[in-house]
């Protein structure tokens, strides 16, 4: 199946879940990384049950932050 | 790396940073990276310390996500963030340097500490160690 991910389409297997996306992805810091499935965010605690479908557009996101 | 900002988006932040005052301000921005090597910063974007104190940032994420997909539309792609010190320099801190979780990013950094003469300098981060690039305001 067909997903674009970070504004790129791809070809991933059907029914591949977050946290494999964010493995063959390989995303760095994964733990600080935020993830919206169609603009909506999901919860990391459903990263690992959460399956993507076909024509899914997802976002990975850095957690940015700092201070002075 | 040299990166530019036009003097436009300068002043933007600049004035947001002086609004938001004592609070840190924070945004992103987006461009491009040039073929001669020069990181062009195209488009501030100014949005919300979630944190909202003088002391720390955080980027709102939905926020981020909408000014990501603003610059896709755009043909511009994330080049990093920017984020005020209301009373410290223009350098990296600890806390910086620890949430610099993307390499591939440019960390602005705009102190007011001295009003009449604002700093902004841009910084890369990586394994820890922050490394002052050569910005220009064109």
């Amino acid at each position: 199946m067909k997903i674009t991910v970070d504004g790129d389409v791809k070809e991933v297997k059907d029914g591949i879940t977050i946290s494999e996306l964010i493995e063959q992805e390989n995303v760095e810091t994964p733990e600080y990384v935020s993830v919206s499935v169609n603009e909506e965010f999901e919860q990391r605690a459903n990263f690992d049950t959460r399956k993507l479908k076909d024509g899914d557009v997802v976002e990975f996101l850095y957690f940015m932050g700092g201070g002075q | 790396m040299k990166i530019t900002i036009k003097k436009s988006d300068y002043e933007k932040i600049l004035a947001h940073a002086r609004k938001e005052r004592p609070d840190e301000a924070c945004g992103l921005i987006g461009g491009v990276d040039r073929e001669d090597g020069v990181r062009e910063i195209k488009k501030v974007y100014l949005l919300t310390n979630v944190d909202h104190t003088s002391e720390h940032f955080s980027l709102d994420p939905k926020e981020q996500l909408a000014a990501v997909k603003d610059m896709r539309s755009n043909g511009l792609r994330p080049l990093g963030n920017w984020h005020s010190h209301p009373s410290s320099p223009s350098r990296s801190s600890q806390e910086d340097i620890r949430l610099a979780f993307d390499k591939n990013a440019s960390y602005l950094i705009l102190s007011l500490m001295d009003d009449a003469n604002p700093v902004l300098n841009s910084f890369h981060v990586e394994n820890g160690v922050s490394t002052k690039e050569d910005l220009e305001i064109v």
